[in-house]
């Protein structure tokens, strides 16, 4: 910081600012130190690992099919997902075929938690800003999800809905139209959040044109998912590298133009659309069949070691597994969590920015300490 | 001897006790209409519906432990929650809650007394109760604190302004300083001044919202900034006294509104005859009416509206309230002037 | 004899209260006893019957500028403890001097007084023609007879509003 000498007498000392990591903003146990210069942020430290547990480690020692209990609790708001990258990259790794009825049941799942997930993200955002009727809002129609989820596998958070070669149970009778249903309510109650918030010029005023970052600098610093195509870069896993029914359904990618706040506000809303859109010609579409391939009782997949990627809620979430063929746990199992490299970005998105923003941009990067620290 | 001593002191007593309870009550209030607004119930376990809530609030706070903290300035630490709560309780003062009747044979003002500069002494206490805050920062000794407390502060003194210059204008229209005068130029014109002077209400009610430190402008309170913000550091009856004067300065706002704007205690349509049957219910039943309509309205606003940040309320209040409340003003007198009224 | 009482018990507190300020260890303390003082000024303007003054005194001076005076305070890290009687820079013969040449022309001008009392010598003030409030006869005054001070009053402020901007604004 230049001293000028005319203002020499009026210079401000850098003042270091910590939060967290108990904030009621943070949106769990993330530390961020920050230096200011009044109140612009001149640089910002993450601090991380306080909800660290090991779980890249703890699957060293647990058998194939347990790892699924521990995948569900690294994005706990979106399980499902980490539970279906994990599953295909297991069954990647011993070339299972998955029968088709399940490809489409994982897919409906994996949209029923992209939904809940952003519908957690619009809620907790909204109150950081200001908004708290919104939260509100949202966990309304979140509650119906978690309630499908309760009937299909018994659990509201941490599914552990799936298995390596299908799922664990076929969907009770009666949960298909109860989706849809659900799609219906949750189109409708879309366009009440976006009257509150899309056009409200506070709400304009907060997002626009903070936390921007360039499509090159956010391929460049490793960003994922709905935080990097509102950037304007259009990488989504589900189109690049189909997986589950992604190839025969059509659904569109929304992608944003300026790489701001509102843009990524924009592009989740949009996701949301796209996904209830998905689930309902995942639904229409769904064939019959058995929902388990023929899978060996222990599962001891052959020596080798892959990745395999999902397009998480958050971005791009992929297993890398590495199998010794002889053991039941694997050799090693690493995580790419996409919150953990969204956050990378987080000093260079908060540096010139007031300290009210860090709130918003922390949110809108949308981050869950679960899966940034393991 | 008892026009002089003991009429204002009973009815000091009265205003007081009445302002207490209400804000007691405007807290169940804020509460459950948040709730509603938001699909859920609120607070409904203490009492039927929830409606001793408030006592509940009340004994925990008295009894919660009385913390100061290490290297904080004892004197002032105590004194900042009263020098923010007595200014807003004093502004009652001056505040009409109806006109003269006849109780007991004697007539009776339905308020405490009716000072010719009864709107600037309103603008006075208001200056007054700035200090609490910044001395509710500072004295706690302690960064998040003191940044809240100033912010908040020049938050305060900078939409003063704006809503002082609203009033010059409402001054204009009605030609008195007193409040009470105030109501009755709005009966003689036979039009509350919130249709001469738009421009002014508007510029008073987000005034309003800035000065209590309301959504959208409760930045420095604002749990996700930097904590609590200049209360911080407080605990128990010193936090209840802060949290009193936030509330009493919002019924405080609302009623001076209702006052300057919509006719204080005077029945809608005032002059038309045909309605005479409104003149049933007492004056000051109106006024407390159209208080709470407006308190609501703050409710309303807080639970709809996002935050503001802080440079872009700063921003808001000198770039576009304060010149606006300029031409306001220009333009009342040219108006006047050109009607010779 | 009411009015008695109540200008001596101000005229105290007011005295009281600015010793206080000088006195005081803490600058802030010093500022708060500031406060105290002009709202006994304040009352004592409503006793004089200018209760319009006494407000403005009270949202201008006590409101406003003691409350900027308080900012700049808190903000500006005083280190340096106030000086001790001992210090070597304190130059008390100098300020003891000038106490004393202003205590002397308290003095004159007070004895003046007694021996020549004072009387209006101008032209008696144009008030409005109606029996007018206190707050119609300053503005007439004001607008009046009093027109060129008002306006370079407000000139004065401006002038210092704009260098203020300027001098916080490291870039322009």
């Amino acid at each position: 910081m230049e001293r000028d000498p005319a203002g020499s007498m009026f210079d401000t000392d850098e003042l270091v600012i910590n939060m967290g990591p108990q904030h009621p903003a943070t949106h769990g146990v993330l530390r961020v130190v920050l230096k200011l210069d009044g109140e612009k942020v001149v640089d910002a430290d993450v601090v991380i690992g306080y909800l660290h547990r090991g779980v890249e480690k703890l699957t060293e020692s647990r058998d194939w099919t347990q790892i699924v209990l521990l995948t569900d609790r690294l994005d706990y708001v979106a399980s499902a997902a980490a539970n279906l990258a994990y599953v295909e990259t297991v069954e990647k790794l011993m070339s299972i075929e998955v029968p088709r009825r399940a490809r489409y049941l994982r897919t409906i799942l994996a949209e029923l938690q992209r939904l809940a997930s952003h519908l957690v993200w619009l809620g907790s955002h909204a109150m950081d800003i200001g908004a708290i009727t919104v939260f509100l809002y949202c966990l309304r129609e979140r509650e119906l999800i978690l309630d499908l989820f309760e009937e299909f596998c018994g659990a509201r958070l941490t599914y552990n809905s799936l298995r390596i070669g299908g799922l664990p149970q076929d969907i009770p009778s009666g949960w298909l139209p109860k989706v849809l249903r659900f799609c219906d309510v949750q189109d409708e109650k879309l366009v009440e959040y976006e009257t509150l918030l899309t056009h409200n010029r506070i709400w304009l005023q907060r997002t626009r044109g903070i936390g921007v970052i360039s499509g090159e600098a956010a391929v460049a610093v490793g960003l994922c998912g709905p935080t990097l195509r509102g950037s304007g870069v259009g990488r989504d896993v589900r189109k690049d590298e189909p997986y589950a029914a992604y190839a025969e359904i059509p659904f569109d990618v929304p992608v944003g133009a300026s790489g701001d706040t509102y843009d990524r506000y924009l592009v989740r809303l949009e996701e949301m659309r796209q996904s209830t859109r998905i689930l309902r010609q995942a639904v229409e579409g769904l064939p019959e069949g058995p929902v388990m391939a023929k899978v060996p009782r222990l599962i001891k997949p052959p020596a080798g070691e892959t990745y395999h990627a999902n397009e998480s809620p958050k971005g791009e979430i992929g297993f890398f597994i590495a199998s010794d063929g002889k053991s039941t746990s694997p050799y090693r199992l690493r995580v790419r969590p996409p919150s953990f490299c969204n956050l990378q970005a987080l000093p260079q998105l908060v540096r010139g920015h007031l300290v009210a923003d860090v709130i918003a941009i922390i949110g809108t990067i949308d981050i869950v300490l679960g899966e940034v620290d393991r | 001897m008892i026009d002089l001593i003991v009429l204002p002191l009973i009815k000091i007593v009265f205003v007081l006790t009445g302002v207490l309870i209400t804000v007691m009550y405007l807290v169940l209030l804020e509460r459950k209409v948040q709730a509603w607004v938001q699909a859920r119930l609120g607070p409904m376990r203490v009492g039927p519906h929830g409606v001793l809530q408030p006592v509940a609030d009340v004994v925990k706070l008295f009894i919660k432990e009385d913390l100061t903290p290490a290297r904080a300035e004892k004197w002032v630490f105590t004194l900042a929650p009263i020098i923010v709560l007595v200014p807003a309780l004093i502004a009652f003062a001056v505040i009409p809650f109806g006109p003269e009747v006849n109780l007991f044979g004697r007539p009776v003002p339905l308020y405490i007394t009716d000072l010719n500069v009864g709107l600037l002494y309103i603008v006075s206490v208001a200056a007054l109760g700035v200090y609490g805050i910044i001395l509710g920062g500072w004295s706690s000794n302690s960064k998040y604190p003191l940044l809240g407390s100033l912010r908040s502060s020049a938050q305060l003194i900078s939409y003063e302004l704006a809503v002082t210059l609203t009033f010059v204008s409402v001054i204009l229209a009605s030609g008195s300083l007193s409040m009470v005068q105030i109501v009755e130029a709005q009966r003689q014109n036979g039009v509350w001044f919130a249709f001469v002077q738009p421009v002014a209400l508007f510029i008073y009610a987000v005034g309003a919202l800035a000065e209590t430190n309301r959504n959208p402008f409760d930045l420095p309170e604002a749990e996700s900034e930097l904590v609590a913000g200049f209360h911080t550091e407080y605990s128990g009856m010193r936090f209840a006294l802060f949290f009193l004067a936030e509330y009493t300065n919002m019924i405080v706002v609302s009623a001076v509104a209702t006052t300057l704007f919509f006719g204080g205690w005077l029945r809608p349509f005032p002059n038309v005859e045909a309605l005479w049957f409104l003149g049933f219910v007492p004056a000051w039943i109106w006024f407390t009416l159209k208080t709470f309509v407006l308190l609501y309205v703050f409710l309303w606003i807080r639970a709809t509206l996002p935050r503001y940040r802080y440079d872009q309320l700063m921003a808001l209040g000198w770039k576009w309230l304060i010149p606006l409340a300029i031409a306001n003003i220009v333009v009342t007198a040219a108006v006047k002037v050109v009607l010779g009224s | 004899m009411g009015e008695a009482i109540a200008f001596y018990t101000l005229a105290a507190l007011i005295l009281g209260f600015g010793v206080m300020v000088i006195t005081a260890r803490n600058t802030v303390h010093s500022v708060l006893f500031l406060v105290a003082n002009f709202l006994f000024v304040a009352a004592l303007y409503v006793l004089l019957g200018a209760q319009f003054l006494a407000v403005i005194q009270v949202i201008v001076y006590a409101g406003g500028i003691v409350v900027l005076y308080l900012f700049v305070v808190m903000l500006v890290n005083l280190k340096r403890p106030p000086e001790a009687h001992r210090d070597r820079r304190r130059k008390s013969g100098l300020g003891l001097a000038i106490s004393l040449v202003v205590l002397a022309e308290i003095v004159a001008i007070a004895a003046f007084a007694v021996v020549q009392p004072a009387h209006l010598t101008g032209p008696k003030a144009a008030l409005p023609p109606e029996a007018a409030n206190n707050v119609e006869q300053v503005g007439w005054l004001l607008y009046t007879q009093y027109l060129v001070p008002f306006e370079v009053a407000s000139m004065l402020l401006l002038v210092a509003m704009v260098g203020a901007i300027v001098l916080a604004r490291r870039e322009l």
